[in-house]
């Protein structure tokens, strides 16, 4: 059987020598890279200093057994997404059981099938492969943190409530020096202008949950709690603005468009969760708080300054950060007055 | 009771190839000596532990190669051991004599 798989990068562990060949030679064949280790002990230190796809995990051995290497593996957040197949003989079967409730990936009865074991292998390998995939992918609108969650809760529809801060940025205008605006150009803008944006609310671990045109929404403190929200949030609207000047100055010297946005951020209880179908959904907040935020980032432009807060974010920040009581305002559709704050750059 | 399966090794060099059949053996017959020097060992120590996970290495391996009754002698003491008795009167013994023919009918089937 030639290999119509990826190789992977595996670690055999089994006290036993004859054992050792036998899961060795028969994947080696199939393209993949195998490394051996004949103690539980000796594998957690080559998997601590090496990548590995995947384990094959003998249960039976000196120095430190597999179930104890399969703990360990779990307790380790470099290590807990690594897929470990065991290996055993057919009266340990309650060892196996044990394993694989705890988390073991899959497992192989001794003698070892080479047919079978290749199937298991190749499975997890793809598994992982796909699972690695979604990762990046998640990544790619979350931060690490929210990202492992979300891989480790698996996602489902539904809501809860959380403590939460939200922001909503948009465009207020945008300054032409052209006189024909030309499109590649505006989307181009665009772009570059949500990269700068990501990399500031990212960075200061929040998520963003909805770009619409020119605007976004993003959410600090959920789905992973965070004590540090409000600050959080207001360090990543001062960043964005700090970005967004950076940005006008080479837009200028190139004598292209240049925008002014405006940012608002409420923060409070709220609804969070998967809003969607099974095959497509966003992580999202509904409720007052949001509805609030809108609000505020819409009033940025009457109050003249970018960036406008509400009184419980504002409780929430550090002295460091200057800002500036607004008083009350009511906004549309609410019936009491919100008490505004402006950041100070 | 045939020493070795002939289906069971058949279907391993079947699987295995022919070159991984001889390396598989030569593994064995190198590592199988020290397993019965430990069973030796850990017995005179009392060492149930020791005892039963050599026990269990050469039971895994016989059932590797079809050695059915070499398999089912050392699986007789790796049970023993687990229930911490190393009471096993001559069995050690007979398991010795088990592996050396084992061991001549594999040098034989080396291909």
């Amino acid at each position: 059987m030639k290999f119509a798989h990826e190789p992977g990068h595996l670690l055999v562990v089994d006290d036993n020598k004859v054992n050792r060949i036998l899961l060795a030679r028969g994947l080696e064949q199939d393209g993949h890279k195998i490394e051996t280790a004949e103690n539980g002990r000796q594998a957690l230190e080559m998997l601590k200093r090496d990548a590995f796809d995947l384990v094959l995990l003998d249960i039976e051995m000196p120095e430190m057994n597999g179930y104890q290497v399969l703990e360990a593996c779990l307790q380790d957040i470099e290590l807990r997404n690594l897929p470990i197949i065991m290996t055993s003989s057919l009266d340990e079967i309650d060892s196996v059981i044990k394993c694989v409730e705890l988390g073991a990936e899959d497992y192989l009865n001794k003698p070892i099938n080479p047919i079978l074991l290749r199937a298991r292998v190749n499975a997890s390998l793809e598994k992982k492969r796909l699972r690695d995939e979604q990762r990046k992918l998640i990544r790619t609108f979350a931060t690490r943190e929210v990202a492992e969650e979300l891989m480790r809760e698996g996602f489902s529809l539904g809501g809860r409530y959380v403590d939460a801060t939200v922001m909503f940025s948009d465009i207020r205008s945008y300054t032409t020096y052209s006189e024909n605006e030309d499109p590649a150009e505006i989307i181009e803008l665009l772009n570059n202008y949500f990269a700068l944006m990501f990399d500031a609310i990212t960075g200061h671990h929040g998520i963003i949950n909805q770009m619409v045109g020119d605007g976004l929404m993003a959410v600090f403190g959920a789905p992973v709690q965070r004590e540090d929200r409000c600050e959080q949030s207001v360090r990543a609207a001062l960043e964005m603005m700090e970005l967004l000047e950076g940005f006008n100055q080479e837009q200028a010297a190139q004598n292209k468009t240049q925008i002014q946005i405006g940012i608002g951020i409420a923060s409070g209880r709220m609804i969070a969760g998967y809003a969607g179908t099974q095959h497509r959904a966003t992580y999202t907040c509904v409720g007052d708080t949001v509805n609030l935020a809108k609000r505020i980032e819409e009033h940025t432009k009457q109050a003249g300054r970018p960036i406008l807060i509400d009184r419980f974010t504002r409780e929430g920040l550090p002295e460091d950060i200057q800002v500036e009581d607004l008083g009350e305002t009511i906004f549309k559709g609410k019936h009491q007055a919100i008490n505004i704050f402006a950041v100070n750059k | 009771m045939p020493v070795i399966d002939k289906a069971t090794f058949e279907e391993l060099k079947q699987m295995s190839g022919e070159d991984f059949i001889n390396e598989l053996i030569d593994a064995f017959l190198d590592d199988a000596p020290n397993m019965l020097n430990n069973l030796r060992t850990a017995l005179a120590a009392k060492d149930v532990e020791s005892f039963r996970r050599n026990a269990h290495s050469m039971k895994s391996n016989a059932n590797t190669f079809g050695a059915t009754e070499l398999g089912a002698l050392a699986k007789e003491l790796e049970f023993m051991a687990k229930e911490n008795n190393l009471d096993i009167g001559t069995r050690l013994e007979v398991l010795e004599e088990a592996y050396g023919k084992v061991a001549e009918e594999l040098k034989g089937m080396r291909t």
